[in-house]
């Protein structure tokens, strides 16, 4: 998509990154561009002049739109991650947001990955802009390759549960898919907790249209106040907890990998809990 | 007489890369239907075909301590029936005389392209992942057969050191397979919006993974990669070629139209290799056969334009 609209836009929106982030921030970015070949790629394709150019619009949501504060960022370990985080708020803002913290605040910056659908390279420009930010498909060997090499990968356990959630169950935890805890056992891979408060205000929603999104194969047809799923300029925190190691088999049944789920997603919740006592209001 | 290396294919232009290899340190028999252009003078050449009675003669008159099977016709205008005779009929065959007259190593050359590009495809295939390829090409259907065919032999004579090498796309100045082929096109198609990653590797480095695959202690199925992976844009910008961005709706149904008229020579399925993921992981084959490459990403890329 940058080839099209020429080498000029990406210099630009990737100057406005780097005013935004400021002098400090630019030089140790730099890091994150230790994994590139001669062509300018890490194996899985990422770009870090593309990422920074990406993440201009990002950057400007997370500072002055949704204003975000993240609270425990130098909790994160160094080396391999699974960020597991609630999901919600309809579009999946909540990881973008996730993603600009990791990236311009914390300490070294990290460039999160995150799982995204199989149907994602079937798109045009979509597949390629998200292939050069990072994001790959989600298939368990992409997924073990990256942690091997001490990637950070963001999941959503929730999946479609979370984010397509209805206005009365905001805040409640939906079922939690088992699949990132078999990561984490079979690579070793401490486990950090993250809760997201703001994002379920963004776009309330209040009907979810099933038939009208079936018949459009889109995941879900939500109706807000505002007629699309437009985000709220709400105000987002981003909690990180203690990073968790878990031990045992990853092929274990369900049940015993189930008692490993439910500890993150009750430190998930009382983060919620936490965050939602903390706050003064939905907008500030 | 010391015991030969019986070469198919030898005549294509990997196979002489391959005989000019290895014709020094052992005894090559080349059996292919084209003549040999450029035979060193000590390789034998028999132009057969593999299918017919006399191509067991060479095994009959011959002690055969190795065979490396690079036969497998590849042709998107040669008929499908011919096709299939060809490349199945002539590999059941080579593959009985083998177990008919204790040929100890068998060596046949499949390919990367078996797992088949596709949108759900991890970015790293490893040797176990499903081959695929059949689903939306059927051109591939024979080379699919093929590895399965080394498969079941590899499994029934368990005495015998039977190695499926799938190497990913091979490049080179004189390959004419249809990456070589379109990486040569001045104004290449892409498909508008994806710029997928793809690996290559030098037909001088692909030769030299089939020599190394004649070692006795290598036996199973290997990918084979070459200097890594880089985008389709990055390639194409290294060989100075300005691409024509197709929108992808529009590409197939077109190039089925210029394929039939004759216009263009590559299929439409063809057009998944620039769209979709067809990369491999090439750790076992590293680990095993303690590979080294000889050319770098820059030099495999241009070796198409013959530098």
């Amino acid at each position: 998509m940058f080839e099209g609209l020429g080498d000029k836009v990406r210099q630009r929106l990737k100057g406005w990154t780097e005013t935004m982030a400021g002098e400090e921030r630019k030089q140790e970015l730099q890091a994150l561009a230790r994994t590139e070949n001669e062509y300018g790629v890490d194996p899985f394709g990422f770009n870090l002049d593309y990422s920074l150019a990406a993440v201009a619009p990002l950057l400007w949501l997370y500072r002055k739109y949704f204003r975000v504060e993240a609270f425990g960022l130098e909790k994160l370990p160094k080396g391999r991650v699974l960020l597991v985080s609630n999901h919600s708020g309809q579009i999946p803002l909540d990881g973008a947001m996730i993603g600009v913290a990791l990236m311009m605040e914390a300490r070294p910056p990290r460039a999160i990955r995150s799982m995204v659908e199989k149907w994602v390279p079937t798109l045009p420009y979509i597949s390629t802009l998200f292939a050069r930010v990072g994001q790959i498909v989600g298939t368990p060997e992409n997924c073990r390759r990256l942690l091997e090499s001490d990637e950070a990968i963001l999941v959503f356990p929730e999946g479609a549960r979370g984010i397509a959630k209805l206005w009365p169950q905001r805040y409640q935890l939906q079922e939690f898919g088992l699949g990132f805890m078999r990561l984490a056992l079979e690579t070793n891979t401490p486990i950090v907790p993250v809760a997201v408060i703001g994002a379920e205000e963004q776009a309330p929603a209040l009907l979810d249209v099933k038939p009208l999104a079936k018949l459009l194969g889109f995941p879900a047809f939500p109706i807000t106040p505002t007629g699309l799923p437009f985000p709220l300029p709400t105000k987002y925190r981003l909690y990180f907890g203690d990073p968790m190691t878990f031990t045992g088999r990853p092929d274990d049944e369900d049940s015993e990998l189930d008692k490993k789920v439910r500890t993150v997603k009750s430190a998930i919740q009382s983060m919620i809990h936490q965050g939602l006592k903390e706050r003064r209001g939905i907008f500030w | 007489m010391r015991p030969a290396v019986v070469v198919t294919g030898i005549s294509g232009n990997l196979g002489r890369v391959l005989a000019k290899l290895l014709h020094k340190s052992e005894r090559i028999i080349g059996i292919d239907r084209r003549p040999f252009v450029g035979r060193p003078k000590d390789v034998e050449m028999y132009q057969l075909d593999l299918r017919k009675k006399k191509a067991e003669d060479v095994f009959r008159k011959n002690e055969i301590g190795a065979v490396i099977h690079m036969g497998i016709m590849h042709d998107p205008r040669m008929s499908e029936e011919e096709h299939h005779s060809f490349n199945v009929v002539g590999t059941t065959r080579l593959l009985e005389y083998c177990a008919k007259y204790g040929v100890k190593k068998v060596v046949v050359l499949s390919s990367a392209n078996v797992y088949g590009p596709s949108p759900d495809n991890s970015n790293f295939l490893t040797e176990d992942a499903p081959l695929m390829a059949a689903g939306r090409f059927s051109g591939v259907r024979d080379l699919i057969e093929v590895d399965m065919l080394a498969h079941g032999f590899f499994w029934r004579h368990p005495d015998i050191n039977t190695v499926i090498l799938r190497p990913v796309h091979i490049v080179g100045p004189t390959i004419k397979n249809a990456p070589s082929n379109y990486l040569r096109l001045r104004h290449p198609w892409t498909l508008a919006g994806f710029d997928p990653m793809v690996q290559l590797i030098h037909v001088q480095d692909a030769g030299r993974a089939l020599v190394e695959a004649l070692r006795p202690e290598l036996k199973g199925v290997y990918n084979v990669t070459g200097p890594g992976e880089v985008p389709l844009s990055a390639v194409l910008r290294e060989l100075g070629h300005t691409a024509i961005p197709v929108p992808h709706p529009v590409a197939r149904p077109l190039l089925g139209l210029l394929f039939k008229y004759r216009l263009a020579n590559f299929p439409p399925p063809e057009l998944d290799h620039i769209q979709f993921l067809c990369n491999v992981d090439g750790s076992r084959w590293q680990k095993e056969a303690g590979w080294k490459l000889r050319h770098s990403m820059r030099e495999t890329i241009r070796s198409v334009l013959g530098d």
